[in-house]
């Protein structure tokens, strides 16, 4: 069964068979708004832990992603390159932006669970 | 990420409004502004291209410049402007900048003449938010002894913008619908006293109008009651513009740029050109005979990665050649556009460009402005 974390840049991630898919969390996208490009890493770049490895880009702004944890990209989301809004109609779901093979186990397990990020967001805001 | 502004922040009239409506505060120029309402910039935007949006630009500065007769106060003026102020008829309004003496531009600004006879010798002014204290202080201090500059902070200001406020305002209005691009008047909206000019900044039909601070958020409750009209903030504002072609003090234009980089050589003029007397005007007359070395220009991404302000335009070659001062999405063009300044030889429509995007080379293209053709009223 997946089970899911998240950082304190606002991203998502479910990890299954050692593999982690990542995006970021419906209230990031709440705050950035409309998301009308992305950009994505290469699938077999190598990241470390704290890395930006993509873009995400607001009528107003860009923001990085950063790589959750340490790791070798392995796919990246063609539906959301194609369809960057899908971000504002389902952040958490569908519209993923990598997956990342884990390089270690711990760092996942040292990432917030979701009752941690929903604390983390409400000190935050 | 927070969402609550400093307290030391500045309110407008319509501040508390604003937040009833939902609207994401933010700080701007010393005011707690809304950048956008809950339905977003996007959807802002496209509303006012197509309908009606209103826009709280109360932040401004609003002023009169007072003197004795028309001919006394536009001389006042036209020694900081280079706008023919003197040949102004009543009720004519006009886009200009205050120079300084290298010709660079202090603040962009509208200027006003009171259509009323009672008060002729009256201009008033419009300035930006971020320099109102410094143009005051800047006019004030260039003034003859019979022209005085008077600060309006008790008056509020809406942006009424799109192509269904005149519709709008000629069901409120006993003046509205019969003004023309660029022209002014004292009247009522609903039961309201206000002065009402069809201008506004989005490249639409729309209309600019002034309402006792007092009165303000009951006048914009009544025009957000009306069909067709939706809040819209500063995120919308700042990509109307944008797609518009027309250039944001701070950003497209500042005290190092001339109006004649900039593409503003339009708002020059006949008889000032001729006759000069405004400050800078020996480098502005020689750019208008000889050409600028930088223009201001249009650029279109060939993707679709927006190219933010800061972002170094290069040709071809290879060679560095300018910088985008003004970058995004531009929603009705539904794709990426910018505004920047290029070395003149650079600047033709369709020349090839790259933008360098977080360290890889985009191409774009030179491409005339507006990215979105202007609808102006000209005739009321």
């Amino acid at each position: 069964m997946a089970t899911e974390r998240f950082t304190k840049d606002h991203e998502w991630i479910r990890a299954e068979d050692g593999i982690g898919t990542v995006g970021i969390t419906d209230y990031a996208q709440g705050q950035l708004g409309d998301i009308v490009y992305v950009e994505l890493p290469e699938a077999g770049r190598r990241a470390a832990k704290g890395e930006a490895v993509a873009v995400v880009e607001s009528v107003k702004a860009a923001s990085d992603v950063y790589a959750p944890l340490t790791g070798e990209v392995t796919e990246v989301n063609a539906e959301l390159a194609a369809n960057p809004a899908l971000v504002n109609e389902d952040a958490e779901g569908r519209a993923w932006f990598f997956k990342i093979r884990i390089a270690d186990a711990a760092e996942f397990d040292a990432l917030m669970d979701r009752a941690g990020y929903e604390a983390f967001v409400k000190q935050e805001s | 990420m927070s969402a609550t502004p400093e307290p030391s922040l500045q309110r407008t009239p319509l501040y508390e409004l604003h937040v009833s409506l939902g609207a994401k505060m933010v700080p701007f120029a010393g005011y707690a502004m809304p950048v956008q309402y809950p339905p977003g910039i996007l959807k802002e935007h496209l509303h006012t291209r197509d309908k009606a949006g209103l826009f709280d630009v109360s932040h401004m500065g609003q002023a009169l410049l007072i003197g004795p007769d028309h001919a006394t106060t536009a001389a006042a003026l036209e020694a900081l402007v280079p706008a023919d102020i003197l040949n102004l008829g009543p009720g004519q309004q006009r886009y200009t900048q205050l120079l300084n003496g290298e010709g660079g531009i202090i603040d962009d600004l509208m200027v006003t003449r009171s259509v009323s006879s009672d008060d002729d010798g009256s201009l008033m002014l419009v300035v930006n938010a971020s320099r109102k204290e410094l143009d005051y202080a800047h006019i004030s201090g260039s003034l003859p002894d019979d022209v005085r500059l008077q600060p309006a902070p008790e008056r509020a200001l809406f942006a009424l913008q799109g192509p269904a406020t005149k519709d709008v305002l000629a069901k409120l209005s006993d003046i509205a619908a019969s003004l023309a691009f660029m022209t002014a008047s004292s009247g009522k909206v609903g039961d309201f006293d206000c002065h009402i000019s069809r201008s506004g900044y989005t490249g639409e039909d729309g209309f600019e109008i002034s309402v006792a601070a007092a009165k303000a958020e009951k006048l914009a409750r009544r025009l957000l009651a009306q069909e067709g009209v939706q809040p819209a903030g500063l995120g919308a504002r700042d990509s109307l513009r944008l797609e518009a072609g027309l250039c944001l003090y701070g950003h497209d234009i500042d005290e190092t740029t001339s109006p004649v980089e900039a593409g503003l050589a339009w708002s020059i003029q006949k008889r000032r050109r001729a006759e000069g007397g405004f400050p800078g005007a020996g480098r502005i007359q020689h750019e208008l005979a000889h050409g600028p070395t930088r223009k201001c220009i249009g650029i279109k991404p060939d993707g679709r990665a927006p190219a933010r302000e800061g972002t170094e335009i290069f040709a071809m070659l290879g060679e560095r050649i300018g910088a985008v001062t003004s970058g995004g999405f531009g929603p009705s063009v539904n794709a990426p556009v910018a505004m920047g300044y290029v070395q003149a030889q650079y600047a033709e429509p369709g020349t090839p460009v790259n933008l360098m995007v977080r360290g890889k080379a985009l191409s774009a293209t030179v491409v005339p402005l507006p990215f979105v053709p202007h609808r102006y009223v000209r005739k009321g």
